[in-house]
């Protein structure tokens, strides 16, 4: 990939694996979220993909790639509970802060997104076939 | 630019093909923050590949614009995903139209040249 023109099948293949990697992340969170470690570096944290567009001059078209995975979001919250067995000698733990609804939002958002562009894929394959049979 | 026997329907495939692009690419980008949507501006790009001299790229480097959004957004991107669909649909209704007007008229000339 790169140095061949974009075609629109990438365009919108590429968006949906962007797209699958943020549903990733946010399955993950969601996963982790209320999570207890004995100390805050250990602690799970928020995770979210930098998207960045990929121009194609020769072409003129654009697509999308997920270029790193940050963490992101709040520190993760002491909390003095001795009775729990990842307590540290203090008696405090490390509670994951993730905002549920928040990540939530971030999935519905993710599957319109990626529905669009399967949407978008199957308008341009039966394009593409209609015009091979031009003329029979 | 005008073909004598298709007309202007080539140049005109030509566009709403590179336009499906466009939009495409518009529609991956809907998350990406700061991306600037495009467009085609079908009807300058067909007059200027059809003007004497013309050419399909030339014209449709010319008529792409950067869309104005309706309402900005926060993180820059311009992308607003009922703009887009609606042209989605009504360029891919389009293509589909030429499509029908070059089949017609592909028809036509096969039964002149059989004599039908």
């Amino acid at each position: 990939m790169g140095d061949q023109p974009l075609s629109i099948f990438q365009v919108s293949g590429r968006a949906m694996s962007a797209q699958l990697v943020r549903m990733n992340t946010t399955a993950s969170n969601l996963a982790n979220a209320g999570t207890v470690a004995s100390s805050s570096s250990a602690a799970y944290r928020t995770i979210k993909p930098v998207f960045r567009t990929a121009f194609d001059a020769a072409s003129g078209m654009a697509t999308v790639d997920v270029e790193q995975v940050v963490t992101a979001g709040a520190e993760p919250e002491k909390r003095y509970d001795p009775g729990n067995p990842m307590a540290d000698q203090d008696g405090n733990v490390w509670e994951s802060a993730v905002d549920e609804t928040r990540e939530l939002v971030d999935m519905m958002e993710s599957a319109r997104t990626y529905q669009n562009n399967v949407e978008v894929m199957q308008t341009a394959k039966s394009l593409i076939v209609d015009t091979l049979k031009l003329g029979r | 630019m005008t073909d004598s026997l298709f007309g202007v329907h080539g140049a005109a495939l030509s566009v709403r093909s590179q336009r499906m692009g466009v939009l495409a690419s518009n529609i991956a980008n809907a998350s990406t923050p700061g991306y600037k949507a495009k467009d085609i501006d079908f009807r300058a790009a067909l007059a200027s590949a059809d003007a004497p001299g013309g050419s399909i790229d030339g014209a449709i480097d010319a008529a792409t614009l950067y869309r104005v959004p309706v309402q900005s957004s926060a993180d820059g991107n311009t992308v607003e995903l009922t703009t887009e669909q609606t042209a989605f649909a009504e360029n891919a209704v389009a293509y589909q139209t030429t499509l029908s007007f070059l089949n017609g008229r592909i028809g036509q000339i096969s039964r002149a040249l059989k004599g039908e």
